[in-house]
């Protein structure tokens, strides 16, 4: 689309920055948000007549806090915010740099609230922080525009109401609520990398919000190994994107993708973070899933893996955060270094332990990667079985159409 | 900004009546609510008795109804509560983790809805 007002080019950047000076401004989430939003518009008119200005930053600044004055004049519940609003919009005060990075964070650090829901932490971040509209994170997590619209006003409500802050007041908070962004960040990755709940396998819209968001997080926190570690994961992963599915949608298995198409840029931006990551000293579990997706990434073909290196830090993640499937990625990795007999009995034992507290059994990756190993055992009954289990308990219509072929393909052995 | 901390947790949850535990949880509770106090937060706060002293009275077209026990018949019940004045939500969920009955029971925070005076 073609753009001649050049909105859209600043939109991405400016867009938080907007939102994040105008709630320090008025000290209200939705107001700032409204004020920026209708600032945009205008300056979709007024740019394409008279051209971009030389500080659109500032100019949108301008532009939202006369919206924001006309607003608090009207409204009895933002009078008082009047006159700090109208001395900083009479000096034209124009945030420092330092002072747009704490507004930003704080601005994250608010849609991340622990007090707000999973679900709407997510929709709020991509509302507030990235810019969609409303009508497209409903679209992306595949409910109707009301229901998000509901979703995000509820929270919003919440965080009026309830006097939710935004930033933290010590270091000891943000390093506890860190984690939290992260988390959010990384759930809007992984809807994008393997939707649960569609029919198609890579959403890369959601995938490229989330690398957005890790980028902008580590922009604002560049001193942080788990939000280093958390973009650089994302990078490698996302560097397969193009080869993870077929023509027609379906899963493509890692030995089968066509490594040659493996996005090098993304690779080697992710190795570069990694590296960065590392120097801190401090270890996490993003780190950790980084550097092992770098084995896979940087790998020269799949039988070329260095998978006891996998399996290692399969080991320390096991240790870090025990979970069933960590335990069955472990299994596979040791089926790869140590051949598929040692790999299936070390998948049978996660499920016959019970310390591993899981729903493993209604798991389709539990079935379809013991069924895996089996075909590599030649005991393809059994395989059949297994992909027939891991059928019934696929919830992506992609992900079965791609385990209904591995059946089809056993019949032809 | 006004917030209630309402208390609620098991019957049988915490310490039991007369053993030295719950002498000692009874100090911090004393402790807590002088915290309160020190940092000028403290607006209200009392214990309440156990739900079997609750009646709960409902108003159906002008009449009266009024049923012995609490309004809900839930595993956690409330057992007290403070209202305490801090600056944000922040501040009234460390208050919150702070009181002695959170490691067992559950604590729910909840702003005072605020009415404008005359």
């Amino acid at each position: 689309m073609i753009d001649p007002s050049g909105v859209s080019e600043v939109f991405r950047s400016e867009w938080p920055r907007l939102v994040a000076t105008l709630v320090r401004d008025v000290r209200d989430l939705e107001l700032a948000e409204d004020v920026a939003q209708e600032a945009f518009i205008e300056a979709a008119t007024r740019w394409h007549a008279d051209g971009m200005p030389d500080r659109p930053g500032a100019w949108l600044l301008t532009t939202a806090r006369r919206k924001a004055i006309d607003r608090a004049r009207r409204s009895a519940r933002f009078n008082d915010r009047l006159p700090e609003l109208e001395a900083r919009a009479s000096r034209e005060a124009v945030p420092t740099e330092h002072e747009l990075i704490d507004d930003q964070l704080a601005l994250l650090l608010g849609c991340c609230h622990p007090a707000i829901a999973p679900e709407a932490q997510v929709a709020l971040t991509l509302r507030v922080v990235a810019g969609l509209s409303t009508a497209q994170i409903a679209k992306a997590f595949f409910v109707t525009e009301p229901t998000m619209t509901r979703r995000l006003t509820r929270s919003k409500t919440k965080i009026r109401a309830a006097r939710i802050p935004f930033g933290v007041s010590d270091l000891e908070t943000l390093v506890d609520r860190l984690p939290v962004v992260c988390g959010v960040i990384y759930s809007i990755f992984t809807e994008g990398h393997t939707s649960a709940t569609t029919a198609t396998l890579v959403r890369g819209d959601l995938c490229d919000e989330a690398i957005w968001l890790a980028e902008l997080l580590h922009e604002l926190v560049p001193g942080d190994p788990e939000v280093t570690g958390l973009l650089a994961l994302m990078l490698l992963t996302d560097a397969r994107r193009a080869t993870r599915v077929d023509a027609d949608g379906v899963p493509v298995l890692l030995a089968d993708q066509v490594r040659s198409m493996w996005d090098d840029g993304k690779t080697q931006r992710g190795l570069a973070l990694l590296a960065e990551a590392h120097a801190h000293g401090l270890i996490g579990v993003y780190q950790l899933q980084a550097a092992i997706a770098a084995l896979h990434t940087t790998a020269p073909t799949f039988g070329d893996t260095d998978w006891p290196g996998i399996v290692k830090l399969y080991d320390v993640m096991l240790r870090r955060t025990p979970s069933a499937v960590v335990a069955l990625n472990r299994a596979v990795a040791v089926s790869h270094a140590d051949g598929p007999a040692v790999g299936l009995a070390a998948i049978d034992a996660i499920a016959s332990a019970d310390d591993l507290d899981s729903d493993l059994a209604n798991y389709p990756y539990f079935h379809s990667s013991r069924a895996e190993l089996l075909v590599r055992l030649d005991r393809l009954d059994e395989a059949r079985d297994a992909f027939e289990r891991a059928v019934d308990r696929s919830t992506n219509e992609a992900q079965a159409r791609h385990l209904r072929r591995r059946i089809a393909d056993l019949g032809l052995r | 900004m006004k917030y209630a901390i309402l208390i609620y947790s098991g019957e049988d949850a915490g310490p039991a009546m007369g053993t030295p535990e719950q002498a000692a949880e009874m100090q911090e509770w004393f402790a807590y609510t002088e915290a309160l106090h020190q940092a000028g937060v403290f607006v209200a706060g009392e214990p309440l008795q156990g739900r079997e002293t609750a009646t709960t009275v409902r108003v159906r077209d002008g009449e009266k109804v009024t049923t012995d026990g609490p309004y809900a018949e839930t595993k956690e019940i409330l057992g007290g509560f403070y209202l305490i004045d801090v600056d944000n939500l922040d501040e009234a969920l460390e208050w919150a983790a702070r009181v002695p009955s959170s490691r067992y029971g559950s604590t729910e925070v909840r702003p005072l809805m605020e009415i404008p005076g005359p």
